[in-house]
């Protein structure tokens, strides 16, 4: 029982990743960048939702809000930080990334970086270095087996949120004509764009679907952990990488394994090896599998033409 | 021009046994392929490659486009692994080697899509092509000691010397990529050459160049042949190139040979014809 | 001698430059320390400038000639600070001199660096891109991870070393003897370390780090290297073995940010595994990218000014790292994008082409 109940954590860590992993997931695949400054767009999702959420539920909603209420004020709040971070997304990209299309991996990777750090020097600004108690979205349990087994219900709806986000952008890559766009994008730009496919919208468009769930992800993190920090993204989005190059970079069924498998590794090794060394534990399995499937689990393997 | 170059020959030891160049088919051949295939995706990409080269040959890979001329030489120099058959360099059968090592067993090429170092000199491609024959180790480079200075020269004096082949001393400093095409052919010519090959396969040697560049390119081969005593196979389109030099020709079609012999031999096939032009209707 | 200096190409003649300038801003800093013209921040600065200084032109040897990403280079100098304190610590009864304990400290710095790099680089190497640069990411991090968890203590029976694995050991765990001192005390990292570093012991770590980066680079060694950087299969083809010289390139690297990293450790009372995270690895990529890929002397001088450039805005106090990264974006835009170069070019007058190789 005790497993069980690790493996809903694992599960439910690893739907957060899963998410994260996706964004990381779509950029890479589109415009062959690591974006660095995903995680902090998580952060900024979390910030939103958090300053909304004490504003509603501090001046609009009354003293004693009823559920529906409530409900649907937090969905608005995480709305909100969803469109806050696609047009953050968007900005970003159109700004720091854009003029650096045709410039070398590496330039890019260190542009990323300094957005990262401007997002959280900024985020340190307005919003203080203090951590915010973060209210999760949704409280209460689950409980199972006569009390021995408890489920949150931020855990559940984690693991079906990250199912609806998986299914959904499967559906819309597959089949919507800005999916299929996308996916000629990745393919080979060049192209894409003598197809007619309007590259520059294809790969804004990535980054706001992308930073979209960093927003949501942002909110299920901090209702995960409750505190919420300037930094609080930094740390997840360098796992979500992991867990999307983990289960193949560019794929996303792959971003999603990765993900939920990574929660699962981590939450383990936390209960039954050590929690000082879960992360070391996570990394080395990552180089072990890379070392295996050197394309990650999922990836395609791509041989180099002579 | 480069005449005294070839005179001094020190750089490359002379194989003994080939001092006058000719067509020795039958004695000692430097490669053999016996039933040379690789599968793609369950896909005979090149299949039942058979051939034998002499020691101081200038041979020719012709075929239509898709052939898998380049992939012979992908097998040869292991860039792939065959699926099925043996190389043998010099007697020695090349299964399990490293392109590296297959370069050192005697092996050199140049690629259809050039392959220079782009932002090392001129000079220092070549002198990358004489890694093997430059002998000091990481450590006496860090410390600068005598051996440093001793080898360092002659790769320069080696390197200027290959270079003139081609004319090219003056163009050591220069970067690579900044070369025209045709200078960045030669230069991978002579890069190869640095390696001390005993057989150099060119890939399309004279794609890109005009009618008189190509002529001086078909000179300076057989120069390289004379001057070397190696062996020349190569992959061109060019048929007055290939006609006009090459002392023995396979054609390739589909993966497979459909027809091996000299210059005039190829020229009359009937199956070559259809190869490369279509069957002609009847009536 | 005149015609000796005009016969040299270009790239010696940068590499001269490059060590000349180093000298001279040694003996200027010396001067000025010795005037008493640098404030105790400046003066602090120093030795972690010699250290940031190695770390950026050894990282520059992995990413710039090389060509790989690597994101875990702090986990070499982390390797380098903590086995050069566990050194400087346990030998200081036997070899009290400090100069030559330093020496001693750094040399088992580079060795252990070394060591690991050749683990860690041999099943890494052969992946490719952005694989690699994850794995060494991951690297980094578990090196953290395990130094976060060591407990390490010296008594006359010599090293007691135990993992703290599930987190219930303490020190006591290591049963030290009398006259017992405590090295590293797992997340607390290590403190109580006597300060034997000094700007002096960084000059030469630096023109050291120089002669052999350079050295390497101008090298049989150093050619097949960029030979693989520029062009894999082409190096494969005219006879280079691609694994070794790119283990080569690697443990080099690895064994200067080691030493680096045990004089970084041991110019702090106190050092702890949290200090060489991936934002330590991120840092020093940055100067080494801003600097230029490659390029060594542009190294040096980004690493100088990036170090001391928060520094010096501390005045705006709390904008200054907001400040930094609109530096760090916009210098990335100004030298990378075609436009941004263009709107330069026209502005400023067009500088001599460099020499064809000095990547």
């Amino acid at each position: 029982m005790e497993f069980l109940s690790y493996l809903i954590t694992g599960i439910s860590l690893g739907s957060i990743y899963a998410i994260i992993a996706l964004g990381y997931t779509m950029v890479y695949g589109i415009a062959k960048m690591l974006n660095f400054a995903h995680g902090d767009v998580i952060m900024v999702g979390g910030y939103v939702a958090f300053y909304s959420m004490t504003y509603a539920s501090g001046s609009l909603l009354g003293d004693s809000p009823s559920a529906v209420a409530t409900g649907l004020s937090t969905l608005v709040c995480v709305l909100l930080a969803m469109a806050v971070c696609t047009v953050l997304g968007i900005v970003i990209e159109g700004l720091a990334y854009r003029p650096l299309r045709e410039a070398g991996s590496l330039a890019v990777l260190i542009t990323a970086i300094g957005v990262s750090y401007f997002l959280q020097n900024a985020a340190q600004l307005l919003f203080g270095a203090n951590p915010k108690n973060f209210t999760p979205v949704i409280s209460g349990q689950l409980t199972l087996f006569g009390g021995q087994l408890r489920i949150s219900y931020v855990a559940l709806l984690t693991v079906a949120a990250c199912i609806v986000i998986m299914v959904c952008l499967t559906l819309f890559t597959s089949r919507s004509k800005m999916g299929k766009a996308m996916r000629a994008c990745s393919e080979d730009k060049g192209a894409a764009q003598l197809m007619g496919i309007h590259v520059n919208r294809t790969i804004s468009m990535t980054f706001a679907i992308g930073s979209a769930l960093a927003a949501i992800a942002g909110v299920l993190l901090c209702s995960y952990s409750p505190v919420l920090l300037p930094t609080t993204g930094s740390m997840p989005g360098i796992k979500a990488f992991t867990a999307a190059v983990f289960g193949g970079i560019g794929s996303i069924p792959g971003a999603f394994l990765g993900g939920i498998l990574l929660g699962i590794i981590e939450s383990m090794a936390q209960a039954y090896i050590s929690t000082q060394l879960s992360n070391a534990i996570l990394f080395a399995v990552l180089i072990v599998v890379l070392l295996v499937k050197p394309s990650g689990l999922l990836g395609k393997y791509v041989p180099e033409k002579v | 021009m480069a005449k005294k170059v070839f005179e001094k020959g020190k750089m490359v030891p002379v194989p003994s046994h080939s001092i006058i160049p000719e067509r020795d088919l039958y004695k000692s051949p430097i490669l053999e392929c016996s039933h040379l295939g690789i599968d793609f995706g369950g896909l005979a990409a090149v299949k039942d490659f058979n051939i034998t080269v002499g020691r101081t040959e200038i041979a020719g890979l012709i075929g239509p486009n898709g052939a898998g001329k380049t992939t012979v030489f992908n097998l040869l120099t292991k860039v792939y692994h065959p699926t099925r058959g043996t190389i043998l360099v010099d007697g020695m059968d090349t299964a399990g080697k490293t392109p590296a090592q297959v370069n050192r067993m005697g092996i050199a090429r140049t690629f259809q899509n050039i392959r220079l170092f782009n932002n090392l000199s001129v000079e220092d491609n070549v002198k990358i092509g004489l890694h093997n024959q430059t002998r000091y180790n990481a450590l006496s480079g860090i410390l600068r000691l005598p051996n440093y200075w001793k080898q360092e020269k002659m790769a320069h004096e080696s390197a200027m010397e290959l270079l003139s082949i081609f004319d090219m001393q003056d163009l050591a400093g220069h970067k690579a990529g900044s070369l025209p095409y045709g200078a960045q052919r030669r230069l991978e010519i002579v890069r190869a050459l640095a390696t001390n090959p005993s057989l150099l396969l060119l890939d399309e040697p004279a794609a890109g160049m005009n009618p008189s560049e190509t002529v001086e390119l078909m000179e300076n081969i057989v120069k390289i042949r004379d001057t070397f005593h190696i062996a020349i196979m190569l992959i061109e389109h060019d048929m007055n190139l290939v006609m006009g030099i090459c002392e023995g020709i396979c054609v390739l079609n589909f993966g497979q040979i459909i027809a091996k012999g000299t210059a005039e031999e190829i020229q009359n096939n009937p199956v070559v014809i259809e190869a490369y032009l279509g069957k002609q209707k009847e009536g | 001698m005149k015609n000796y200096f005009k016969n040299m190409k270009t790239i010696t003649k940068v590499d001269y430059a490059t060590y000349l300038g180093v000298i001279a801003a040694f003996v200027i800093v010396t001067l000025l320390q010795s005037a008493g013209m640098l404030t105790r921040s400046m003066t602090g600065m120093l030795v972690p400038i010699c250290c940031y200084i190695c770390m950026a032109v050894s990282l520059n040897l992995t990413v710039g000639i090389l060509g790989e990403l690597s994101l875990g280079h702090a986990g070499f100098m982390s390797v380098g600070a903590f086995s050069g304190v566990i050194v400087s610590m346990s030998l200081q009864s036997s070899v009290p001199n400090e100069l030559v304990r330093l020496v001693l400290a750094l040399v088992m710095g580079a060795i252990l660096a070394a060591v690991v790099g050749f683990v860690v680089g041999i099943p890494v190497l052969r992946l490719r891109g952005d694989y690699l640069a994850i794995v060494t990411l991951a690297f980094g991090e578990i090196i953290k991870g395990i130094i976060n968890c060591l407990l390490v203590g010296w008594d006359e029976n010599g090293l007691h070393i135990a993992l703290n694995i599930d987190g219930t050991k303490t020190m006591d765990s290591l049963h030290l003897g009398e006259n017992s001192i405590q090295i590293i005390k797992g997340a607390q990292g290590a403190a109580g370390n006597h300060r034997i570093a000094t700007f002096t012991a960084g000059f030469v770590l630096v023109m050291i780090t120089l002669i052999i980066v350079l050295n390497l680079v101008r090298s049989r060694t150093g050619r097949a290297v960029m030979a693989i950087r520029d062009n894999r299969i082409a190096a494969e083809s005219v006879g280079i073995n691609v694994t070794k010289y790119k283990l080569i390139a690697f443990v080099t690297s690895a064994a200067l940010a080691g030493a680096s990293g045990a004089l970084f450790g041991l110019n702090y009372s106190s050092v702890s595994a949290d200090q060489f995270d991936f934002n330590t690895s991120i840092l020093v990529l940055v100067y080494v990218v801003l600097g230029g890929l490659g390029n060594i002397w542009g190294s040096i001088i980004a690493t100088v000014v990036l170090y001391v450039l928060p520094e010096a805005l501390r005045e705006f106090s709390d904008y200054r790292m907001l400040a930094y990264a609109v530096v760090l974006i916009l210098v990335m835009l100004a030298t990378n994008n075609e436009c941004f170069k263009a709107a330069l070019s026209r502005v400023i007058p067009k500088r001599r082409k460099g020499a064809a190789a000095n990547g």
